[in-house]
């Protein structure tokens, strides 16, 4: 018979979750909740402060400028195309390191993984940009090829995005496959399934909710990000530093700008959780 | 009787279907399969029979080819395969935790076979349902592997590794995970199957029973090699080894003096326990003796009544220990109690030799 909780243990679970709850509450959602109502206010042209009316103007700008909607569309490609390079990267890359290097690599592979995780992402960035730069190592590596580097722009920051967040979808692949029984690709080889087939019907629908649950830090971290495109972003322009750059001039403006990446954000996971993606994180 | 109709039905069989050739496997400095030499016949059930890590299941992934020999050649149909990869061996496997594709249907796992190689999908989907009907899985095409019960998922697993016929059916273990009276179904099932679609069944377990009710022939693995070959009776009637005697089968081993002894020649003997009769201590010996029988008389030690059967463990006067079983059938001896003098009695024929 399963105990019935006593006065005493609920007296002291509530104790336990109050604080953390009371925090995601009033830090996190009422946070998110100003931001958004901020949106619905205007600002003084003049002084820029904030003039607390209730108006959808900022909205209607926002889905009216075509600068608007070409920046949201390009941040938007960005981040896709960062997590399509980050997911066609990682998926050899674990294969490597949960299946084919033994167990002496395994660790010296996984440490160099998430060595990168813990160095500033400032120091990254900046790293970045010198290789990207006028005599930068990208440039030297490529001239013997009769080719130039990217240079600052639209490239190099999904080049150094996909280089940014590429641990966070190594890792959920990695642990997928090295769930992944060897028995399994054993009976498809059993079964008379070349590499190539046993790859495409048993090892991707296996580690495909791993990429998915991959592609949500991958999408959503570059939708956010503002500092690697002030780095080595040239003149491209993209959400995050658009709304950096209204914050101080057009509060109003800046929250209802930062609403688009939160409801791109909100329908990719809609769409990731009913491929049941979520279920692995 | 049975034997010699073993005999004829193995003797009948002609052509190979497995043939190991001096094979050794090395793990490290760690030797699996020493030099096996194993001919197994077209359409029949063969067994390997041993206790873990005895090599046995490594024998088997030989022959699938999911290991390399460090030395020796495999033969499937007369054919050298030992460099051949497992997916260009007409031979599959049932897993011993069955290894069915969690994504894809009870149907989709079955045809694997069958769309790896590229069969149009309505004779797929035929030959997928017409498998599961061999296994008498009928209706369950749709369901997903989670929402089958072991014995169901046992019987996929059969359907996806028969339904394009292979020449070889390997299963390692493939009963272990049922319970006792799944895996005795099991059991009849599964020779069922093996008669009725004539295919070369190669078959991996520790079970003796299993080996002994299957098996057209049994092969005893131990430490890499084998220890006997031959049909089920020869291997529990005749051991070729103690070992042997020991593992198939419960045995009374006698060695050296306790030989001289219990069974009046010096040697090794083994005596299986259910030769032995419960005699009337009161019956005078020497009446038995006449037709080839010995006789002697212990005190019971212990008696321990396992359903069928009851097991004696009887004393004898120089403090050798002989059991004994005895179905459980009327008129045991009235001394047949803990504590009480008992006379045994069998057969000279049943006292076997065994190389020590």
């Amino acid at each position: 018979m399963p105990a019935a909780p006593t006065p005493g243990s609920r007296l002291r679970l509530t104790a336990l979750l109050a604080p953390p709850l009371l925090w995601l509450t009033l830090a996190y959602l009422g946070s998110l909740a100003i931001l958004l109502l901020s949106a619905f206010w205007a600002t003084d042209s003049f002084t820029s402060d904030v003039v607390h009316t209730w108006n959808t103007d900022n909205f209607h700008e926002l889905l009216t400028t075509p600068v608007y909607r070409t920046i949201a569309l390009r941040t938007l490609s960005i981040a896709v195309a960062v997590t399509v390079i980050d997911a066609l990267l990682a998926l050899p890359m674990a294969f490597v390191m949960a299946r084919i290097a033994g167990r002496r690599w395994r660790r010296p592979l996984l440490v160099a993984v998430l060595t990168p995780l813990w160095a500033g992402y400032l120091v990254k960035a900046y790293a970045w940009r010198v290789m990207l730069g006028e005599d930068g190592v990208v440039g030297a590596a490529l001239a013997p090829f009769g080719l130039h580097g990217p240079g600052y722009g639209t490239t190099a920051v999904i080049v150094v995005l996909a280089y940014l967040w590429l641990p966070y979808m190594i890792l959920p692949v990695y642990a997928a496959l090295e769930r992944l029984p060897e028995r399994m690709l054993e009976a498809s080889a059993d079964l008379g399934a070349g590499a190539w087939r046993t790859l495409r019907s048993v090892v991707l629908p296996a580690v495909r909710p791993a990429v998915l649950a991959g592609s949500v830090f991958t999408f959503s971290l570059s939708l956010g990000d503002y500092l690697t495109v002030q780095i080595v972003g040239g003149k491209t322009q993209l959400l995050g530093n658009v709304i950096a750059a209204q914050v101080t001039l057009d509060l109003p403006m800046a929250a209802a700008l930062s609403a688009v990446p939160v409801v791109l954000i909100v329908c990719y996971l809609a769409a990731v959780r009913r491929a049941g993606a979520l279920d692995s994180l | 009787m049975a034997e010699t109709e073993t005999r004829t039905r193995t003797g009948t069989t002609t052509r190979t279907a497995v043939r190991l050739e001096a094979v050794t496997k090395d793990f490290g400095a760690v030797r699996a399969v020493d030099a096996v030499d194993l001919t197994v016949h077209e359409g029949e059930f063969f067994t390997l029979l041993g206790p873990s890590g005895s090599g046995k299941t490594t024998l088997l992934r030989l022959v699938a080819g999911f290991e390399q020999p460090t030395a020796g050649r495999i033969e499937l149909a007369g054919q050298d395969v030992t460099a051949t990869p497992p997916n260009r061996r007409d031979v599959h496997t049932v897993f011993q935790d069955y290894a069915l594709f969690p994504h894809m249907s009870v149907e989709q796992n079955v045809a694997y076979a069958l769309t790896v190689r590229g069969v149009r999908k309505a004779e797929r989907l035929a030959r997928a349902r017409e498998a599961l009907t061999t296994v008498r899985l009928d209706g369950f095409a749709s369901r997903g592997p989670a929402e089958l019960s072991g014995g169901q998922r046992q019987r996929v697993a059969l359907a996806r590794a028969l339904v394009d016929r292979p020449a070889v059916l390997l299963l390692d273990e493939p009963l272990g995970a049922l319970d006792l009276a799944l895996r005795q179904e099991m059991q009849t099932e599964l020779k069922e199957l093996q008669r009725t679609t004539g295919i070369t069944f190669l078959l991996v377990t520790h079970d003796q029973d299993e080996a002994l009710t299957m098996s057209d022939r049994i092969a005893v693995v131990r430490d890499g090699r084998i220890e006997q070959t031959g049909p089920p009776v020869e291997v529990y009637e005749r051991p070729a080894t103690a070992f042997v005697a020991g593992f198939v089968g419960t045995t009374n081993l006698l060695r050296g003096e306790a030989a001289v002894r219990v069974v009046g020649r010096p040697g090794t003997y083994s005596i299986r326990p259910e030769r032995i009769l419960l005699t009337d201590p009161a019956e005078p010996p020497a009446a038995a003796s006449a037709d080839g029988r010995r006789t002697v008389t212990g005190r019971i030690t212990d008696i321990v009544h396992a359903g069928a059967h009851t097991r004696f463990t009887i004393a004898l006067p120089h403090g050798d220990r002989l059991t004994v079983h005895r179905q459980n059938l009327t008129g045991l001896p009235q001394s047949a109690r803990p504590d009480g003098e008992i006379g045994l009695s069998w057969d000279e024929r049943d006292a076997f030799p065994v190389p020590s």
